[in-house]
């Protein structure tokens, strides 16, 4: 049983689930952001 | 706590302090983990697979501050009708939910080679899922209970409700016969070499400012929504 292969795979759920997390956070922070000040400028 | 009720005076902070918290969060986290993955010598007894410990740790740790802050902020928008503190639980609810998932799931990937087996039913194991849960619980109820108003009473008293369960997590080593090992780590010992454990601050420090920026990010997101809702109301009634 190679322990590497654990590691790594250790590594890879704890840094995919954080950086998808911080890109759904960043995407959906903007997008209400971008709405927010489009529907606040005057027509 | 009050001074920052208002929301622009809020943003006008958070907004900075995001970017410094992301900016930090990435240096130090690429710091831990090179050390843990690469310049740490292996562990005389587990070998290898101790490098797990130092995403392991400060997954559990972000998965139970996570819901210390939704018992605060709950507390407070009980007590002092606070119009920020909703906001902030409901920010923290995902990014809590997303390291007791990594907790989970890098304590399981460990304990296949250390204990032969990928889950137990164990004290510690099993009060940790049961948090995952509650994470998702109150997801859902926050998520309901805003569509109906911002009076809800449901989500904060959940919030509250659910704390019992850190001190479960927190003890079940000590309460119970469990497969998990002792606490190894407190703020004042260690039983870990300081050759393996230097990456550990690191990784701690760097993981907790990236899930303060993802809380702050959520936060300017559901204040935003707030704000084109609110117009949106006002344009309809016009």
């Amino acid at each position: 049983m190679n322990q590497w292969t654990f590691v790594f795979a250790a590594y890879a759920v704890a840094l995919g689930g954080t950086a998808g997390l911080i890109g759904w956070a960043l995407a959906s922070c903007r997008r209400a952001e971008d709405r927010a000040t489009r529907i606040g400028r005057p027509q | 706590m009050h001074r920052f009720a208002n929301p622009a005076r809020f943003l006008k902070i958070a907004r900075p302090v995001t970017s410094w918290l992301l900016g930090i969060g990435f240096v130090l986290s690429a710091i831990g983990i090179v050390g843990a993955l690469f310049l740490m010598p292996p562990d005389y007894l587990q070998g290898q697979t101790a490098r797990i410990l130092h995403i392991h740790v400060p997954a559990a740790w972000l998965g139970m501050s996570g819901w210390t802050g939704i018992a605060v902020a709950s507390a407070a928008q009980i007590i002092w009708r606070h119009p920020l503190a909703g906001v902030a639980a409901r920010a923290l609810a995902p990014a809590g939910a997303t390291f007791a998932f990594i907790c989970l799931a890098t304590g399981s990937i460990w304990g296949r080679p250390t204990w032969g087996t990928w889950w137990e039913w164990d004290g510690r194991l099993t009060s940790m899922l049961v948090l995952f849960f509650l994470y998702c619980g109150y997801m859902a109820l926050a998520a309901a209970e805003k569509e109906r108003g911002p009076d809800g009473r449901a989500a904060p008293v959940f919030g509250l409700v659910g704390a019992v369960n850190l001190p479960i997590i927190h003890y079940s080593v000590q309460w119970w016969n469990t497969l998990h090992q002792g606490e190894s780590i407190s703020l004042t010992k260690t039983t870990i070499a300081p050759e393996l454990l230097w990456p550990l601050p690191f990784t701690l420090l760097g993981f907790s400012a990236l899930f303060g920026a993802v809380v702050l990010l959520r936060m300017r997101a559901e204040l935003a929504e707030a704000k084109v809702e609110a117009r949106l109301r006002r344009a309809a009634a016009e």
